[in-house]
């Protein structure tokens, strides 16, 4: 089941084409990723599915409705650009964003001290944004985002501003909101994170989508059926050239393609010439795909 | 969605409301001028009480010039020279010393006052009036004119102004109370939309600046973010005008009470100008006074005053609010200032040199009737009275026209809010407003 089904959608700015044709499906449940350099449209089709902006043409469905103002119940969003009222109360600023999500004031008061329990802030509840250190702030930040417990949660670029230890307790949360089965769609520079929590990816390039899929099945697509290895070897032979050679103190790297042989029957070969210390296939990270898919789409 | 509106207007008010700055300025400002005004008052009365009238010695060459001693002045006629009266100044004897020579009384020069210290402007022209009212006297009595008969020939005029309404009542008016009534709310008016309208215009670019806006606006739409500010802050502006009428009234009334005295207003008044007072004092007689007020339609004058209070706001309001949403900084917003002050300033000057002169001619009838003049302008007519038929149109017009500021300003700031770093002009809102 799709949470959000994109069909054809165009939006142009003026001159600026900022979104093409743009086709995208989430399902429920998964985490999905929105990869592309910047300007390539992703903030415009963030702000498009938060009714923020208005498209050109295209359409877009919640759990296979039209979207309209009261999906804005359902939607999370954590933008990019993100900020609070600093004069303001964490619990009076947090029971806001709530409310203007369409909780009653009852309810969110209970789940907002849930959040500010589970993340350390309850004694500072009564304290103004600008008296907070800045972790804390972020911290507020997100339980504000995720306070009306969407259904599906956007984050913009989640880690970018966050510290170290602040991006790791927001992965976790993540990832538990995840379990209790919201989607959660994000958009970020940040590609470790994309392999360790995205189930799916979109890529992004100049306005339109140039690749998209599960992690795995795009990472398994990219394969190149190439192995390094390791190798101390037997003193007075002579190496074959071998790709991407390496020598160390008293052993050599290289990768090596398989053509079509089989790696046990590869590694049988090899071991004529020493001892080999690792074998292992070479597997494109998604930085190195992403990169590769955008130079080839700018040499369209 | 209605009830989001509500709970901006409800977050705009608190966060405003629960401010010190608001406590502090809502509870001193009304002190403040009260105040003044009693610290005035008490040297005023210390003033008179401490020295009293002022001793002055009067050397007439013309054995003719007796001037009567009043609470301001006495005036002594011990017969010496010019010399001797001088020394007395010195020596601080008397206050000073008057040198009248021998007169022309058709051309009286050469009159000298002497004082150990340079007189006001009161103590100068209370002697002129003295004594101009002297050679006055002196000079009918040598016409064959005595007092008697002048006395009979003083003759006061004043001319009851009735208002003939529509259905036939009759209302009887005050140009001067009309004219003070179109004075002030004509003022509130236009001070009430400057300095709210700014605070709308800081509140946006606050949100702007600091990046909530953009959460804001996936919860809900621009306008009822836009719309919510602007109810919002109008609230805490009427909060505040509310308070302070309150406070006004009590502190006044405590500190007249204190005094013991009438209207300051009017003790004031009639310091500055004793002899322009008349109206004031013949208009006084009680009968006339609740006649006057009686005359004043208050029902139709309050409601009026409440639509152009709100409507001038509101019209305005989005004004401001599509500014602030255009600007990264209050530096910036003043290239956008001037369609929002020329047409208010048009308004507030056409008030006083054509309207509140002539509320019935043609451009008073324009000032009043164009929505971005009105609000200021119709309140000068409305306490002369105004056609129904006028008013209506006005309105209808205001309305129209804050429909049109707000559904423009309204796209101006939706694409504006998120628009960051950007050098703005003219053009560019044009293109925002027609794009949308």
């Amino acid at each position: 089941m799709q949470i959000l089904s994109i069909k054809g959608l165009n939006k142009t700015y003026g001159n600026h084409v900022a979104l093409k044709d743009f086709d995208l499906e989430v399902e429920k449940g998964m985490v999905f990723g929105l990869l592309g350099p910047n300007g390539a449209g992703k903030t415009t089709l963030i702000r498009i599915v938060n009714q923020i902006i208005d498209r050109d043409s295209g359409e877009i469905l919640i759990n296979g409705e039209p979207l309209k103002m009261n999906h804005v119940r359902n939607i999370g969003y954590l933008p990019e650009e993100r900020g609070l009222y600093k004069g303001m109360r964490i619990d009076d600023q947090l029971l806001y964003f709530a409310q203007i999500k369409g909780l009653k004031s009852t309810e969110a008061k209970a789940k907002i001290h849930i959040w500010l329990d589970r993340l350390n802030l309850l004694s500072w509840k009564n304290m103004k944004v600008e008296e907070l250190s800045k972790g804390m702030a972020q911290k507020v930040q997100f339980i504000a985002t995720v306070i009306h417990e969407p259904k599906l949660l956007i984050l913009d670029e989640p880690f970018s501003g966050f510290d170290p230890v602040n991006a790791e307790i927001i992965k976790n949360e993540i990832l538990e909101l995840k379990r209790n089965g919201t989607t959660i769609m994000l958009s970020t520079h940040r590609m470790e994170s994309v392999e360790l929590l995205c189930d799916n990816i979109a890529m992004i390039n100049r306005s339109r989508k140039i690749l998209d899929g599960p992690v795995k099945a795009i990472k398994k697509a990219a394969k190149t059926n190439r192995f390094a290895v390791g190798l101390r070897p037997l003193p007075g032979l002579v190496l074959p050239a071998w790709g991407d050679f390496s020598e160390e103190e008293d052993y050599v790297t290289f990768s090596i393609s398989l053509d079509g042989q089989r790696p046990n029957d590869c590694l049988i070969d090899l071991m004529k010439y020493g001892e080999i210390l690792h074998f292992e296939e070479s597997i494109p990270s998604i930085e190195e795909i992403f990169i590769q898919k955008i130079n080839e789409s700018h040499a369209e | 969605m209605p009830n989001k509106i509500f709970l901006v207007v409800k977050r705009e008010y608190l966060a405003r409301v629960k401010k010190r700055s608001f406590i502090v300025a809502t509870i001193l400002t009304p002190l403040i001028f009260p105040s003044i005004l009693g610290v005035f008052l008490w040297i005023g009365m210390s003033d008179t009480g401490g020295d009293s009238a002022r001793f002055i010695e009067v050397v007439d060459e013309n054995q003719e010039f007796f001037l009567e001693s009043n609470e301001l002045f006495v005036f002594s006629y011990g017969i010496m020279t010019v010399a001797e009266a001088k020394e007395m100044v010195q020596k601080g004897n008397r206050y000073g010393f008057l040198h009248i020579p021998k007169l022309n009384l058709a051309q009286p020069i050469g009159i000298t006052f002497y004082a150990a210290e340079t007189p006001g402007m009161s103590v100068v022209s209370g002697l002129e009036s003295e004594i101009k009212a002297k050679i006055e006297e002196i000079k009918l009595l040598n016409s064959g004119i005595d007092r008697e008969l002048l006395d009979k020939l003083k003759t006061e005029v004043s001319v009851l102004s009735i208002r003939l309404g529509q259905t036939g009542n009759e209302a009887v008016s005050n140009t001067v109370i009309n004219y003070a009534i179109g004075f002030i709310s004509g003022i509130l008016i236009y001070t009430f939309i400057f300095v709210y309208g700014n605070q709308i215009m800081q509140g946006v670019i606050e949100e702007k600046s600091s990046r909530i806006v953009e959460i804001l606006v996936s919860s809900l739409k621009p306008f009822q973010l836009m719309m919510g500010k602007i109810i919002g802050i109008g609230a805490v502006g009427l909060t505040q005008f509310l308070i302070w009428i309150v406070l006004i009234s009590v502190v006044s009334s405590v500190i007249m009470g204190f005094f013991g005295m009438k209207m300051p207003q009017q003790e004031l008044m009639e310091q500055a100008n004793p002899e322009g007072m008349g109206w004031m004092s013949e208009g006084s007689d009680l009968p006339d006074m609740i006649q006057l007020i009686q005359g004043i339609d208050f029902v139709s004058l309050v409601i009026s005053f409440l639509i152009y209070f709100v409507g001038g706001y509101l019209l305005y309001g989005a004004f401001f609010a599509a500014i602030g949403a255009a600007v990264d900084s209050p530096s910036d917003a003043q290239q956008f200032m001037f369609p929002v002050t020329i047409p208010l300033l048009i308004g507030y000057m056409g008030l006083f040199i054509f309207v509140l002169d002539d509320p019935n001619s043609k451009v008073s009838y324009w000032l009043s009737i164009v929505p971005f003049t009105s609000p200021v302008a119709m309140m000068g007519r409305v306490s002369f009275g105004v056609p129904l038929s006028q008013l209506v149109l006005s309105i209808s017009l205001l309305v129209v026209g804050f429909l049109f500021t707000t559904w423009s300003a309204g796209k101006i700031y939706k694409i504006g809010i998120l628009v960051h770093g950007t050098r703005v002009n003219y053009k560019t809102l044009w293109r925002w407003i027609k794009e949308n």
